[in-house]
């Protein structure tokens, strides 16, 4: 029983945070058809700012609603601010060319917004670990779990949420399925698609940034740091479907529980198993777990 | 007549020659600045914690070097006279990236020698072209002990002793200070979290070979982590190592993995209900403050860092306070590690000099010099008297981390320094063999 829970929590806790990070790019790739590189620069740059505000705030218990609070702003601004010049200025310049020059476009940027990290921050750790001092350890069946690593799982259930009521109880989140069930019908029934790939690509650096703003308490912030998560968010979303966001959601779950169970039994397996589930899908399921239904054009 | 014609022109060629070479050897051995490389991590998770400190400890002492403001036995001005232009590279990349850009110091910017290297894949992956290319080369921090134990070096030195000495010592405080005797198997039992390369493998491998000789009722567990380099998220790993009854967790883990670590695993109170053994971790204990756990078996690879603050040395007490002074933070063992390379190169051009009737020395007469060389460093002497006298070794200490609250700043306390002859093997003997034979000849007093 212990061991079950413990392996369940540690996935779920696991799962979530990939999910909040992998929702973006796949909303991104599903909309506008790019696999975004610079993701990982939309994590680096929310947990930077999210860290020097904590850390501005300093360590004070009367700070607790300003910590999340500037947790969520960050992710905000850093999702408005490096949303709107890449795709204004960059992307839009390009859309119609090559798939594989876009993603190489965005793999510049990536690389740019890590140095302009350097630039800006310097090289030394950040820990603005004040947030999850505060609210400390609980345990649960025996074994002591960090709460704010808890509250995770909690982010991650209200983002799908607002997600799923977003997209099916909105009429922007029509509009964008729309568009991604056709880009050109879309374009012909009058959608500004634009102003769609341009909204999408802000919520996308968003949730990328809120990812990292969230865990940063948890984590020493350094230059480089979010190299792995854009290779971890890959795995998910090509597990789940490019594009599907109840994919991301299966997605985050399967590797999330996999690799828990992997650490527990047999440490050794723990990357292998990830990466065995993402060529297994692919073999049996080339366009992934839940890919959106691709119209039949005549 | 033509026979004397041409062999009026043979002299005179030969003459010319001769005092072409000359002007050119004057020139190349009586120079007033030696330019050398010096690459630590500028960038990424290990920049902050490792490199940069590293970066400022050699910076520091080759200025004072250059300028003659080092304390005796560093006191005289230069590197055999000439001032030393550093130039200060970046170590991420890896170890292919690290390789051209090796290549590039020697072939393109001809540089003297090279100093530095922290992470141990690439000092695997320099060692051998540093040969090729004979160029003079001496390792500040990599640990991993294959670098000599696979093959001798003819060019590379390395001023830090290898991993042996920092897991050996590790086991050996574990069963000196916590386990005489009195506590049950069960709770003998120890496991580990380490990093997936190298480093990481060797830290836990002589750990574990350690604890065998030195505690041999003790017993590791079936499931030792060891999560990818930078992986940042280590919840299921502390999950799995508290429900492990193992009491004793051992981690080589350094860079912002450590930081991390350490903040995920305190807010489960995990370092109360664990012993947790670090070999590399001083960093994080400065950049937590007070928030850093107490009762954390810690090392600093040598007699650096934060287990010498206290230390009287009058060498020791200069380099504290003009780091302090200059880069308003203590020095870390990374600074300690990369000015101790600096000293050896300065030593072994003085020696090399003096040995050389006080002419500017070759590359070959300083390598010559470092070979087998006993020098001063800040606290102790670092002796390379392994890998064909180009491997240091030195003492290792040991301490459990206390905050102490009169100062407001980080401390050790419980401190034991193990010398060298009680935790590497005699020359020529592999660590690994050494060590499953019961460590004979081991001298610990």
């Amino acid at each position: 029983m212990q061991f079950i829970s413990t392996v369940f929590l540690d996935g779920l806790v696991y799962a979530s945070y990939l999910f909040i990070v992998s929702l973006g790019l796949t909303i991104t790739f599903g909309v506008m058809k790019i696999l975004n590189v610079a993701h990982g620069s939309f994590y680096a740059w929310g947990a930077y700012l999210a860290s020097i505000s904590i850390i501005y705030l300093g360590d004070n218990e009367y700070n607790s609603f300003l910590y999340y609070f500037a947790i969520f702003l960050s992710a905000i601004i850093v999702g408005i601010f490096f949303g709107f010049i890449i795709e204004k200025f960059i992307l839009r310049k390009m859309y119609g060319e090559d798939i594989h020059l876009i993603v190489l476009a965005t793999f510049g940027i990536f690389w740019i917004l890590e140095d302009l990290i350097l630039i800006v921050f310097g090289v030394d750790p950040l820990m603005p670990y004040y947030p999850a001092m505060e609210l400390g350890g609980i345990e649960v069946v025996g074994v002591y779990q960090g709460v704010y690593s808890l509250t995770l799982a909690a982010l991650a259930a209200i983002v799908a949420f607002i997600c799923w009521y977003f997209l099916n109880k909105t009429k922007w989140g029509k509009l964008l399925q729309s568009v991604i069930f056709d880009r050109e019908v879309s374009v012909s029934m009058g959608i500004n698609v634009k102003n769609v790939y341009l909204v999408t690509f802000i919520i996308g650096g968003m949730l990328g940034a809120l990812g990292g703003a969230y865990v940063a308490p948890t984590i020493s912030v350094s230059p480089g740091f979010a190299i792995d998560v854009v290779v971890m968010s890959f795995a998910v979303v090509v597990i789940g479907g490019m594009g599907s966001v109840p994919g991301a959601l299966i997605g985050s779950l399967i590797v999330g529980m996999l690799r828990a169970f992997a650490v527990h039994q047999a440490p050794v397996l723990e990357l292998f198993i990830i990466y065995a589930v993402m060529a297994i899908v692919l073999i049996i399921k080339p366009q992934g777990l839940f890919a959106p239904p691709k119209p039949r054009k005549i | 007549m033509n026979f004397n014609i041409l062999r009026s022109w043979c002299k005179f060629v030969l003459a010319l020659c001769f005092a072409l070479g000359s002007i050119l050897s004057i020139s190349a051995y009586a120079k007033d600045t030696i330019k050398v490389g010096v690459v630590s991590f500028l960038t990424g998770p290990a920049g902050g914690p490792f490199g940069v400190p590293a970066k400022q400890g050699a910076e520091l002492v080759i200025d004072a070097i250059n300028n003659g403001t080092m304390p005796a036995p560093y006191n005289l001005k230069g590197f055999a006279g000439a001032k030393m232009n550093a130039v200060f590279s970046d170590e991420s990349g890896g170890g292919t990236k690290q390789v051209a850009l090796f290549r590039d110091f020697v072939q393109k910017q001809n540089v003297d020698a090279m100093i530095g290297y922290i992470s141990s894949g690439n000092c695997m992956a320099i060692g051998p072209v540093a040969d090729e290319l004979k160029m003079l080369t001496v390792f500040s921090t990599c640990g991993t002990p294959r670098l000599y134990e696979e093959k001798l070096r003819s060019h590379v030195f390395r001023t830090q002793a290898n991993a042996v000495g920092d897991s050996l010592a590790a086991a050996k405080y574990i069963a000196d200070v916590y386990f005489k005797g009195k506590i049950t198997t069960a709770s003998k039992m120890y496991t580990g979290i380490n990093q997936n390369y190298a480093w990481g493998q060797d830290s836990y491998k002589f750990f574990e070979l350690g604890m065998k000789v030195y505690m041999p009722s003790a017993k590791g567990s079936s499931k030792p982590q060891f999560p990818k380099l930078f992986a940042g998220q280590y919840g299921s790993e502390i999950s799995a190592l508290s429900l492990d009854k193992a009491k004793i967790v051992h981690s080589s883990f350094w860079n912002g993995d450590w930081e991390a670590f350490v903040l995920q695993s305190m807010v489960r109170g995990f370092f109360k209900q664990k012993i947790v053994v670090s070999s590399v971790g001083g960093s994080g204990v400065d950049s937590l403050g007070k928030k850093f756990p107490d009762g954390v078996v810690m090392g600093t690879r040598g007699l650096v860092g934060l287990n010498v603050r206290d230390n009287k040395d009058p060498m020791n007490e200069w380099f504290i306070n003009e780091y302090k002074k200059r880069y308003k933070a203590w020095p870390l063992g990374p600074s300690y590690q990369y000015a101790r390379s600096v000293l050896a190169y300065k030593i072994a051009m003085d020696n090399a000099r003096e040995r050389n009737a006080n002419k500017f020395p070759s590359q070959q007469q300083v390598i010559n010099a470092m070979k087998g060389l006993r020098f001063k460093s800040f606290v102790d002497e670092i002796h390379f008297a392994r890998g064909d006298g180009h491997q240091a070794v030195h003492a290792i200490s040991y301490g459990v981390t206390k905050y102490n609250k009169a100062k407001g700043e980080p401390g050790i306390e419980k401190l034991r320094t193990y010398p060298a002859s009680c935790i590497y093997p005699p020359a020529g003997v592999k660590s690994e063999d050494w060590i499953n034979n019961g460590m004979p000849g081991r001298k610990c007093d």
